[in-house]
């Protein structure tokens, strides 16, 4: 396993320098200029585009502005917004939040995605499946900020049950909504994830093999069938919750949570470049963090992998 | 083997044969037609109404894209500013806008916008990604390390967060640059599947049969590979279309995708935000008709993967 | 169905109630909306501590037999009449909970294919301590001692540690054994054994097959054998049913249904059994066809000289068409190290082949022996070592000269639904050889293709059809008319027949030999079965762990083998020592 773990870290360091390079070679690379690019369609004064100039070394040939980068990076230092804060300060403050709305929606998408995906795997080809598999359908195909704007609007505007924004210190039962909307789509997948792979296990040999040693149907499909089937829904599972932290972005934007996708819905809306390159930066690490994790996992659930 | 006695029930039987008729050994059944693949997969396909609606829904799409005249003589950028918000009437059948523009115009000129950038970029992405994908599976070694992990690059930048941070600095957006930055990063996946398609088929025998007979291996790859890698990639394209859409739609709603100049879903239901407390119609209109878009490209992804990609079965 | 006629005089002798009785069994499968008729009417006994085998080709509805006894039938399948007396007690339409009650406690399975029917994720012990615990035998620390020692019983060394392993960790055989184990571990009265060892290598399943008797006798448990193989039955069993689509054809005494087969079909079956045939098949008159074809030879060989290469000139070339040389292949193998590890996959190997003739190249899973066909085609580059074809060295062919050596060697593989192209028409299939090469235009070709299906029996209406429309035996019969396409001098046929039913072996084997006659083929013929050996071959040469072991004519290698292994290999064939009778 220690060889696994360690050819996986290796994997990783050219893809953490290509992604970064690419992000960076995408905001300072193309055609026009990048610092006024960076303001977008805000007039920029002079003292501003000279201080942004100098910050990201523009007169520097371009390897060495991206090697300052990557150095920034790794002293935690991502310069100042607009406003004037440090994107580190906002970063810390929106980070906690962000986190607890993705675990929520984590949780929301594991405990109903796997039930329903389970129940329609065992009863393949029924009334249950089938309705089940459309209606994950549905909730793939319509895009977050609709389903965002329309159970805003239900819930929290027509029956009034939430306070249709969040706002400040968000608390739990305030982030049930907008953790909900965040997770619906992964819920949809992980449900027809559990529900293929259950579906597929259940005609497995060694669970027709399992039924024959006397196993009672309980045991069978929750010890042999549901334990298989997990292995690539928990592995789906960890790389989403990397995914949720840059799919918050919508949502926190239209619940009003301060989290790290309304920091950066915001410095999108005001076209704050340089925060946009810090904040996806580390969204991009943090994605490829929770990959790591997944493989990690893998090895932990798969006893083929644990070995090798 | 000793001799034992024969005990009841097991005395030597013979049926008798005019019960079992023997049949040739392994005769060819001639009896059915003959049919390809594809036709196995087409007849299997029109029968379905997981395929046949969202087709339906789809030309129509196509049509109204292609032909929006037809459907709307009302111009949709014209604003008649003192009827803003007010609801359906004769000629108007789906009301204002909070700018006072024809809602049922918008929503069917705005088709045009979410069909090509989504036709747009599955092509881009289905050529740039099928090309990378079938050469780093046929061909594996050094070829496939190298554009494996330039995959992995790319795929680190989730699709939505990459398009924000390169759309942001672009100039000039329009469905082009939309189409070719969503493919930017929409492509690794297309090169994923394909490369894990054509490695299977690359271990078929057929493959080395033709290598035995002399093909060339770009031949081989052309002839025998490729036609059998595709199915699931004609799967990954048509939900990738839908997600496209989906996309496009997320960045307009977020101001940095279509130009307010071009009339499209996103930039509608971005523009009917501000009212949707007091007339959430008019905001979902526009959300209707993405979602029955994206929906219908799933729905049709479904029915073709049944159909075509014997791994992914969901039935 | 009518009632079982005595055709023996032997009067019956009354020892006991039979276990396990079927009478009159129908079981039905709903495809496509249509109900299709698996079983039809089946009619078995089984006494306690007696060994039944079910015989028949796959579709005959042997193993679906098998599932109905043990309530395992697929979800699209069920019994639709008859009777399933076990102990006395109807158990055709039992409930779930009464077979959960019978499984495993009364009734063993031990199934086909160890490779899938183990679950990767728990560890064998885990496997086995749920099936005591399942069925009340044993509980906590007990459950554990005990599951030890039923590996051990099942044959495994080092048993407390193999427990704790997982399934990816064991052998084929290894596997096998631990699922005997599962099988025989609560002790049931009939243990169903479906196919048990057809996945296996013919010496390790010969020591399973010996094992599981030993411990059936001892423990008195009765075994219904589900198997292909009727050599093997016969040697089993003490009493055979033969199926074929469906219905009983033929039951009886083991030994007298081999001997005086009544029914066409099992004497179809019993002709045809490669384990059972005792001598090379014989197509017209094959001594002059070998000095035909050696003639010709000499003629292309010349041909071929003037064309291109100054090859060594000599009288092997003539004689002996390939020739491989201290052969060596190693392959890299990705371990868990850095630098992984180096298999040695050929280990210098020499032999050659005469033109005209067959030689076998046997080995089991492992020899080497499908490696040493990639080179020959050159397919593969050889570490070291060398292949001559024609007296020719194939390294050092440059590109224009391998694609002419392409024309006058094909292959034949294994696997029937993988060989064809399954976008591809059979014409197209057919006709590309001729394309690649060249060869005539469009309608000189066509009428080549169609002569060439003739050749292999195949109506010409097949030439429209797609490979997933045909057969197993029939996708053979077309891979064959793709290799004879370019009328080439060899053809590699790798594991060509092993994939197939015995009857449609049987076919091929004849047809393939017949070619040879025909056409004055050689043949380099590459299987694990050396039953098909004879059949076929005029030399063998026998591999084992990429090593040669042993190199012979056929006649030398069955009456008289040098080795100890190629005596293994020879007494693990099943059957082989069974006697037929006039």
């Amino acid at each position: 396993m220690g060889w696994y773990i360690g050819r996986r870290l290796l994997q990783m360091v050219p893809v953490f320098f290509g992604a970064t390079l690419l992000i960076y070679a995408l905001v300072f690379l193309l055609p026009g200029d990048p610092i006024l690019a960076l303001f977008g369609e805000r007039p920029a004064s002079p003292a501003a585009v000279a201080e942004l100039r100098d910050r990201y070394n523009l007169d520097e040939p371009f390897i060495v502005q991206y090697l300052l980068f990557i150095k920034g990076i790794f002293t935690l230092d991502f310069g100042e917004s607009f406003s004037g804060r440090p994107v580190i300060e906002q970063l810390a403050e929106a980070f906690p939040v962000t986190i607890k709305l993705a675990l929520i929606a984590l949780a929301i998408e594991a405990v109903f995605g796997i039930a329903f995906g389970f129940l329609a795997g065992l009863r393949r080809g029924g009334l249950f499946d089938s309705t089940v598999l459309f209606l994950s359908l549905v909730v793939i195909g319509i895009p977050v900020f609709v389903l965002g704007f329309t159970a805003q609007y239900l819930f929290g505007v027509k029956w009034g049950v939430v306070d249709p924004t969040v706002g400040g210190d968000p608390s739990f039962t305030e982030l049930l909504l907008p953790g909900a909307v965040l997770g619906a789509l992964s819920f949809a997948y992980v449900l027809r994830l559990t529900r293929n792979s259950v579906a597929e296990a259940l005609s497995a040999d060694h669970v027709r093999t399992a039924t024959a040693k006397g196993l009672a149907r309980p045991r069978v499909v929750t010890v042999h069938v549901l334990r298989n089937s997990l292995i690539p829904v928990v592995t789906f599972l960890g790389a989403d919750l990397g995914a949720l932290m840059g799919g918050a972005l919508v949502t926190e934007g239209i619940f009003n949570v301060p989290g790290v996708g309304r920091l950066l819905y915001q410095a999108v809306i005001r076209s704050e470049g340089p925060t946009v390159v810090s904040v996806v930066t580390v969204l991009v690490l943090v994605y490829l963090l929770a990959n790591l994790v997944v493989d990690l996992l893998y090895a932990v659930l798969d006893p083929r992998i644990r070995y090798v | 083997m000793s001799e034992t006695t024969v005990r009841p029930g097991q005395e030597h039987y013979v049926a008798p044969l005019d019960t079992t008729p023997l049949a040739a050994v392994d005769a060819v059944d001639e009896s059915t037609p003959s049919a390809s693949l594809w036709g196995d997969a087409w007849k299997q396909l029109r029968r379905r109404p997981l395929f046949i609606v969202p087709s339906l829904i789809i030309v129509l799409l196509v049509v109204v894209a292609l032909f929006p005249s037809l459907f709307t003589s009302v111009n949709p950028r014209y604003q008649e500013l003192a009827r803003a918000l007010e609801g359906g009437s004769q000629g108007h059948p789906l009301g204002f806008t909070r700018l006072g523009t024809d809602v049922y115009a918008r929503l069917v000129h705005g088709a045009r916008a979410s069909i090509s950038v989504g036709l747009l970029t599955t092509a881009i992405v289905v050529v740039v990604g099928g090309v990378v994908g079938a050469l780093a599976g046929f061909f594996g070694g050094w070829i496939d390390a190298l554009l494996s992990r330039l995959v992995d690059m790319f795929f680190a930048l989730p699709l939505i967060l990459g398009a924000i941070v390169m759309l942001q600095a672009l100039q000039g957006r329009n469905v082009w640059t939309v189409a070719l930055t969503l493919s930017l990063f929409g492509w690794p996946q297309v090169a994923r599947i394909m490369r894990s398609s054509v490695l299977q088929v690359r271990g078929n025998e057929y493959v080395t049969a033709a290598k035995s007979l002399g093909l060339g291996r770009f031949s081989t790859l052309a002839r025998h590979v490729l036609p059998n890698a595709l199915g699931p990639v004609i799967v990954i394209a048509t939900i990738s279309l839908g997600t496209f859409i989906a996309a496009e739609a997320t960045l307009s709603f977020l101001g940095i995708g279509l130009p307010s100049s071009v009339v499209s879903w996103g930039g509608d239901i971005s523009n009917a935000v501000p009212s949707v407390r007091t007339d959430p119609w008019i905001l979902l209109w526009p959300s209707i008709a993405l979602s029955v878009t994206v929906l219908s490209f799933l729905m049709l992804g479904d029915a073709l993967r049944d159909a075509l990609d014997p791994k992914g079965r969901t039935r | 169905m009518t009632e079982p006629t005595p055709t023996t005089a032997a009067r019956p002798v009354d020892v006991a109630a039979p276990l396990l009785q079927v009478r009159d069994l129908h079981v039905d499968f709903t495809s496509g909306g249509k109900p299709v008729h698996a079983v039809r009417g089946v009619d078995l006994s089984v006494y306690p501590g007696q060994t039944v085998a079910v015989v028949g080709e796959s579709g005959s509805g042997k193993s679906t037999s098998a599932q109905a006894v043990i309530g395992l039938l697929p979800g699209n399948g069920r019994v639709v009449g008859g009777q399933i007396l076990f102990d006395g007690q109807d158990i055709a339409h039992a409930s779930k909970k009464e077979f959960v009650a019978l499984r495993g406690r009364h009734i063993g399975l031990v199934p086909q294919d160890p490779m899938s029917n183990l679950n990767p994720v728990w560890s064998i012990g885990f496997q086995i301590r749920e099936a005591l615990e399942a069925n009340g035998l044993a509980k906590g620390a007990a459950a554990k001692k005990r599951t030890v020692e039923l590996l051990e019983e099942a044959g495994l060394g080092d048993a407390a540690r193999r427990a704790k392993q997982y399934p990816h960790e064991f052998s084929g055989g290894m596997r096998q054994r631990a699922l005997i184990a599962i099988g025989l571990s609560s002790r049931p009265r009939l243990l169903i054994a479906d196919e048990p060892t057809s996945a296996l290598d013919v010496t390790v399943q010969r020591q399973i097959l010996d094992h599981l008797d030993t411990l059936t006798a001892e423990m008195g448990t009765a075994v219904l054998l589900i198997t292909h193989d009727l050599g093997l039955a016969a040697e089993r069993a003490e009493h055979l049913v033969v199926m074929y689509k469906g219905q009983v054809v033929e039951s009886g005494p083991a030994l007298e249904i081999l001997q005086r087969p009544q029914h066409p079909y099992t004497q179809r079956l019993v002709s045809a059994a490669p384990s059972l045939a005792s001598r090379r098949l014989e197509s017209v008159h094959r001594a002059e066809v070998v000095e035909h074809a050696r003639a010709e030879a000499v003629h292309v060989h010349e041909q071929a000289v003037e064309g291109a290469h100054a090859a060594v000139e000599g009288d092997t070339a003539t004689t002996n068409v390939i020739e491989v040389r201290n052969l060596v292949k190693e392959f890299h193998l990705r371990g868990s190290g850095l630098r992984g590890e180096t298999l040695r996959a050929v280990d210098d190997v020499s032999f050659s082949v005469r033109r005209g003739t067959t030689t076998a190249v046997v080995g089991e899973s492992g020899s080497g022996k499908s490696t040493v066909a990639q080179m020959v085609l050159s397919l593969l580059p050889a570490t070291s070592g060398s292949v001559l074809f024609d007296g020719v060295d194939l390294t050092e062919l440059d590109r224009r000269e391998l694609f002419r050596f392409r024309r006058r060697v094909q292959p034949i593989f294994q696997n029937p639904y993988g060989s064809l192209d399954p976008s591809w028409s059979i014409f197209r299939t057919v006709e590309e050889p001729l394309r690649v090469h060249g060869v005539g235009d469009a309608k000189s070709r066509e009428a080549r293709v169609r002569d060439l299906l003739e050749k292999v029996s195949l109506p010409a209406s097949a030439l429209r059809r797609f490979p997933n429309e045909l057969s197993g035996g029939q996708r053979q019969r077309v891979a064959i008319a793709r290799a004879l396409a370019l009328n080439p001098e060899v053809v590699v046929c790798d594991e060509a027949v092993s994939a197939l039913d015995v009857l449609v072996q049987g076919q091929i084997l004849t047809l393939l030999n017949d070619l040879q006659a025909e056409l004055g083929l050689t043949y380099l013929f590459i299987t694990h079965d050396l039953a098909v050996v004879r059949q076929i071959a005029d030399d063998v040469v026998v591999m084992e762990k990429g090593k040669l072991v042993e190199s012979a004519t056929t006649d030398e290698v069955f009456e008289s083998p040098k080795q100890a292994y190629t005596k293994a290999l020879l007494e693990a064939i099943p059957g082989g020592s069974i006697r037929l009778g006039a």
